[in-house]
């Protein structure tokens, strides 16, 4: 039934995504033939994590066996800041790979694209990816990056077998939400699991809770990109802050919420050791290396804020792929682009790691399969009322420091006031160094 | 009898000790590292229920393409390298600045003082690795591990070469020795053992170095083997049992120095640290 | 140097005695040039940047261009709510870390010095970790001390003492990094003091047991006043490591829980790694002028004792 499924964005027909497969296809045919078999190698950089290793050697495999003459090398960089610094120097001193996926949305803006990146506007393949994912990657007037990788969601993956057991329903609202959690806590199970050890998992109370936030003061994004809405101050905003605050005071967390590892929060929520998880859904695919058979006992809920009607999904949108000015194969690297944002392009994905959630490029299908998770989430996905994209994604302003913060937060040692404060201390270095207006 | 006592009782304690605080540690790591994922991500010291030498053996070696293998070879040449180079050129400025008096003697001092205690300055050490072309290079990590490492080693050299009596140069002079004979053929092997222990403290330490190739040589063409152990710590799943496999090989080559250097490290530390 | 080649001998003066004269002279058997590849290497690699630190601190920095910002950033750096606690840490994690090796690397090289037996099993064993890799060392330690499934726990659970969460408790997160540090970092000190105490002449044991002084008393006046040079090297090379102190610490908390385990040189990394450079370098000169404050006149002081003796 999900082979069916219309997405707002898969709205362009079959024959589109034909012709632009055909035209690229037909590109490489005379290209090789006029080149006389000339082989090139081009490069691509990625992150290190296993789910995009794989997805990305699946790629290069299948591209390769549909353009013999271009062989693609994937290149690794760790995540998280580290990774950040590694892109950004090697930008900066013109070493970069032929082709590097990165993030969309606010550490987009932070590469310099017009500076360093090759605009891509205009070319055919462009028409395959969705108009959702086009602003994220897009700066000035110029569109940089194709879609690699799935929509994903800041929510709650919940335990469906704990709840069933336990008779419960999902929560609309945050009080249910904690009504919930103490029944769960009742029954000897550890209702929010909770992983400091991987400190950027402590950070979905806040980054999950945008959504409803942006549903109870839209302009929120926009007054903070111009230094005028804060976190400390705006009542919507601080809830993140405080939900988690009050989930750590009433004792919800598993006990051993302070060195747990991102891992283990997940072979808690497998196992059901632990109900809810508050996390990324690109869990989803480590869940299904590691627990195999426990994926579909796993389902999936927006983090719930206070009025039931409004409740929103969080969205992160996949990353780009993007070719630096640096390259010395142009060509092949737009061939390659062209590839990824093609439907034999997500195929690839889906058959190395399976769909994990919906692909921005048009004509591409879900399988039949896809896990219980990735059903719950898809209803948000479709109507645009029900979700937003998370804030990194509409505005620039993200401060480095927000995973310690949060961790204070859910450790006790810092209450959430004193938090989004200093959260919003820590941003305006970001927007001091970015240099946007309004903050110097 | 109390001598006797004091010689077994104390070396039979200290043994129990150093089992528990050093040799588990140890015994603990080498267990991880043969146990399936999911039996290592119990993290527990129980012995293990198959043993995976093998397979996690040939996937840390596989892994990421073999990077392991080329990160041996990077750190290799990138310890041999600049060992060598450090070597050479410490030698060289201990030997002078230990005996020639002059108004140089001064700078170099607090120059030397100043290597030990100073916090490389890093992004401007990039940027200037970068206006010489020579950042994200092996040859560039290297000199950076030369300028990082000459205080230390020409201290070790300076304290040596004190010893060493100043009539065999003048000897060599009226021998008709130019200053480069004179130092590469009758001081240089004479400084044989105190070498030795600049080689083995240096090579254990450039091996073991993570944050100046983190910094100066990123990029997974050019790791080096403590970057290597990012592989299987990433943030979004470990793999405990490749992770000590990593830990385990990294540590092979430290303790093969070990094993042939133990009494020169002992020897060369009275040689440089006391007297120094 | 060769400049000095200039004063002529007089043509009547025999070649051997101006062959002499000008090698006394002139070229010296210890030329400066020696000094030139290290000091080209040493000038740019660290001097320059170093130098380079003190002008880039005051500016907000891309590496690409910069904008001069005056004193901004070491007024941000001393509102970052994490220095103040990173520079405490700092201070303890010097103290404890330098404190721990120089009584436990005295007590070690006595022991291992004394009649016992399995000396070089001891030494080995104790030796040994010096050569791992703070990174792996981290890492195998953050496994032990896990609070709930760590062996450390377990061990002490099963003799009744319930452990600490060690590394996420902000009480002990720095002393527990601190610790491990010891563990690593105590060969060396044993060794430095084994050496300091065999090169201390057997006659004044021998002229102190004559005398019947014992063995407490023999440590307390000869050992320790005449293992000096090593205490002072063992106090400044720990010292010099503890302040500048980041692997570990990197390795096992990343500063945390939340800033907690915070030392100066983790804040700049994390300034640096989030592209902040000027900022970070701003942190890398008031690194540079806190361990040069405390080291300079520690390592005078040491020296100067030692002289008078």
């Amino acid at each position: 039934m999900t082979t069916s499924r219309r997405r707002p964005w898969g709205s362009l027909t079959v024959g589109v995504t034909a012709l632009a497969v055909a035209l690229t296809g037909c590109a490489g045919g005379s290209g090789g033939s006029a080149g006389g078999g000339e082989s090139k190698t081009i490069t691509w950089l990625v992150d290190n994590t296993e789910n995009t290793v794989t997805y990305a050697e699946q790629i290069a495999k299948d591209f390769n066996a549909a353009n013999p003459n271009i062989t693609v090398e994937v290149e690794t960089r760790p995540q998280g800041g580290e990774g950040d610094n590694i892109v950004k120097t090697r930008l900066s001193t013109g070493d970069m790979a032929d082709l590097f996926s990165y993030n969309s949305g606010s550490l987009f803006h932070q590469i310099s694209p017009e500076q360093n990146l090759v605009p891509v506007t205009s070319e055919p393949y462009m028409a395959n990816v969705s108009e959702s994912f086009k602003p994220v990657v897009t700066a000035g007037k110029e569109v940089y990056g194709v879609p690699v990788g799935t929509g994903n969601a800041g929510a709650v993956l919940y335990n469906k077998k704990v709840y069933e057991k336990l008779g419960l329903s999902v929560p609309k609202t945050w009080s249910e939400f904690m009504a919930n959690s103490r029944k769960i806590k009742d029954a000897g199970i550890a209702p929010i699991i909770q992983t400091y050890q991987t400190t950027w998992t402590s950070q979905l109370f806040v980054l999950g809770d945008f959504a409803n936030v942006a549903a109870a003061s839209p302009g929120f994004a926009t007054d903070y990109t111009a230094n005028k809405a804060k976190y400390a101050t705006d009542s919507a905003a601080i809830k993140g802050f405080e939900h988690q605050e009050e989930a750590a005071k009433a004792g919800l967390f598993n006990e051993d919420f302070a060195s747990a590892t991102y891992a283990q929060g997940l072979e808690k929520l497998a196992n059901g050791e632990g109900a809810q998880y508050p996390i990324l859904s690109f869990a989803l695919p480590e869940i299904k290396v590691t627990f195999p058979d426990k994926l579909n006992d796993i389902g999936l809920f927006p983090l719930p804020g206070e009025d039931a009607s409004k409740n929103a999904l969080t969205v992160w949108l996949p990353g780009g792929v993007y070719i630096p000015k640096s390259t010395k194969n142009l060509e092949e690297a737009k061939k390659f682009q062209a590839f990824i944002a093609s439907k034999a392009g997500c195929d690839s994905q889906t058959k190395a790691v399976g769909a994990n959630g919906p692909y921005l490029v048009k004509g591409c299908d879900l399988p039949a399969d896809v896990p219980t998770a990735v059903k719950d989430m898809l209803p948000y996905f479709e109507d645009e009322s029900r979700n937003s994209p998370a804030l990194e994604y509409l505005s620039p302003v993200k401060g480095p420091a927000l995973e310690q913060i949060t961790v204070e937060v859910g450790s006790g040692i810092r209450s959430a006031k004193d938090a989004a404060a200093l959260y919003d201390e820590d941003v305006t270095k970001q927007a001091k160094q970015l240099n946007l207006p309004g903050w110097n | 009898m109390t001598t006797a006592l004091k010689r077994y009782g104390l070396g039979v304690l200290a043994i129990a000790v150093t089992v528990v605080l050093f040799i588990v540690p140890l015994a603990f790591m080498a267990l991880t590292a043969v146990k399936d994922r999911r039996e290592a991500a119990k993290l527990d010291f129980a012995w293990p229920t198959t043993f995976n030498f093998i397979e996690n053996f040939q996937d840390v070696l596989s892994a990421r393409k073999f990077m392991l293998v080329t990160a041996f070879i990077n750190s290799t040449i990138l310890t041999v390298a600049s060992v060598t180079i450090l070597v050479i050129l410490a030698a060289m400025v201990a030997w002078i600045l230990q005996r020639r008096r002059s108004r140089w003697n001064g700078v170099a001092n607090f120059l030397i003082l100043s290597g030990l205690i100073i916090p490389p300055a890093v992004v401007p050490t990039i940027w200037v690795l970068q206006s010489m072309g020579l950042f994200k290079t092996l040859p560039g990590l290297i000199l950076i591990e030369v300028a990082f490492g000459l205080s230390f080693c020409v201290m070790l050299f300076r304290a040596f070469i004190a010893s060493i009596p100043k009539e065999l140069d003048e000897a060599a002079v009226i021998d008709g020795c130019g200053p480069v004979r004179l130092f590469f053929r009758v001081i240089f092997p004479l400084l044989r053992s105190v070498i030795v222990t600049v080689i083995v403290v240096q090579s254990v330490h450039i091996f073991n170095d993570f944050q100046n190739p983190l910094y100066f040589l990123p990029g997974d063409a050019n790791a080096t083997v403590q970057l290597t152990l990012f592989n299987f710590q990433s943030q979004f799943a470990t793999s405990y049992n490749l992770l000590f496999m990593n830990i385990l090989l990294i540590t092979i080559p430290p303790f093969i120095m070990y094993l042939f250097f133990n009494r020169q490290i002992v020897a060369g530390m009275t040689a440089g640290a006391v007297k120094g | 140097m060769t400049l000095k080649t200039a004063a002529p001998a007089p043509a009547a003066v025999a070649r051997r005695a101006e062959h002499q004269a000008r090698r006394r002279k002139g070229k010296s058997p210890y030329p400066y040039w020696f000094y030139l590849p290290a000091a080209v290497v040493y000038t740019a690699l660290f001097l320059v940047p170093t130098f380079a630190s003190f002008f880039f601190s005051f500016t907000r920095w891309t590496l690409t261009d910069f904008t001069f910002i005056g004193l901004d950033n070491f007024v941000q750096f001393f509102q970052e709510p994490a220095l103040l606690k990173g520079l405490t840490n700092t201070f303890i994690y010097g103290a404890v870390t330098s404190t721990l090796k120089v009584a436990l690397g005295m007590l070690l090289a006595v022991l291992l010095t004394s009649r016992i037996i399995a000396r070089g099993y001891l030494r080995s064993v104790i030796f040994f970790p010096v050569l791992l890799s703070s990174i792996g060392v981290g890492i195998v330690f953050t496994v032990l001390m896990d609070p709930s499934k760590g062996m450390i726990n377990e061990a002490l659970a099963a003799v009744g003492i319930e452990g600490p969460a060690w590394l996420v408790d902000p009480a002990w997160a720095l002393l527990s990094v601190a610790m491990v540090d010891v563990w690593k970092g105590v060969g060396l000190a044993t060794v430095i003091y084994i050496a300091g105490i065999v090169s201390i002449p057997q006659e004044y044991f021998e002229a102190a047991k004559m005398d019947g002084a014992s063995s407490v008393k023999c440590f307390f006046n000869i050992t320790l006043p005449l293992a000096r040079p090593a205490t002072a090297t063992v106090i400044i090379l720990s010292l010099i490591g503890g302040l500048r102190s980041f692997d570990l610490i990197w390795a096992m908390t990343k500063g945390g829980p939340g800033f907690t385990s915070d030392v100066i040189a983790s804040v700049i990394f994390k300034q640096y790694q989030a592209g902040f450079y000027g900022l970070s370098t701003a942190g890398n000169v008031v690194l540079f002028l806190i361990v040069t404050a405390i080291i300079l006149p520690l390592s005078m002081f040491l020296n100067r004792k030692e002289v008078e003796q």
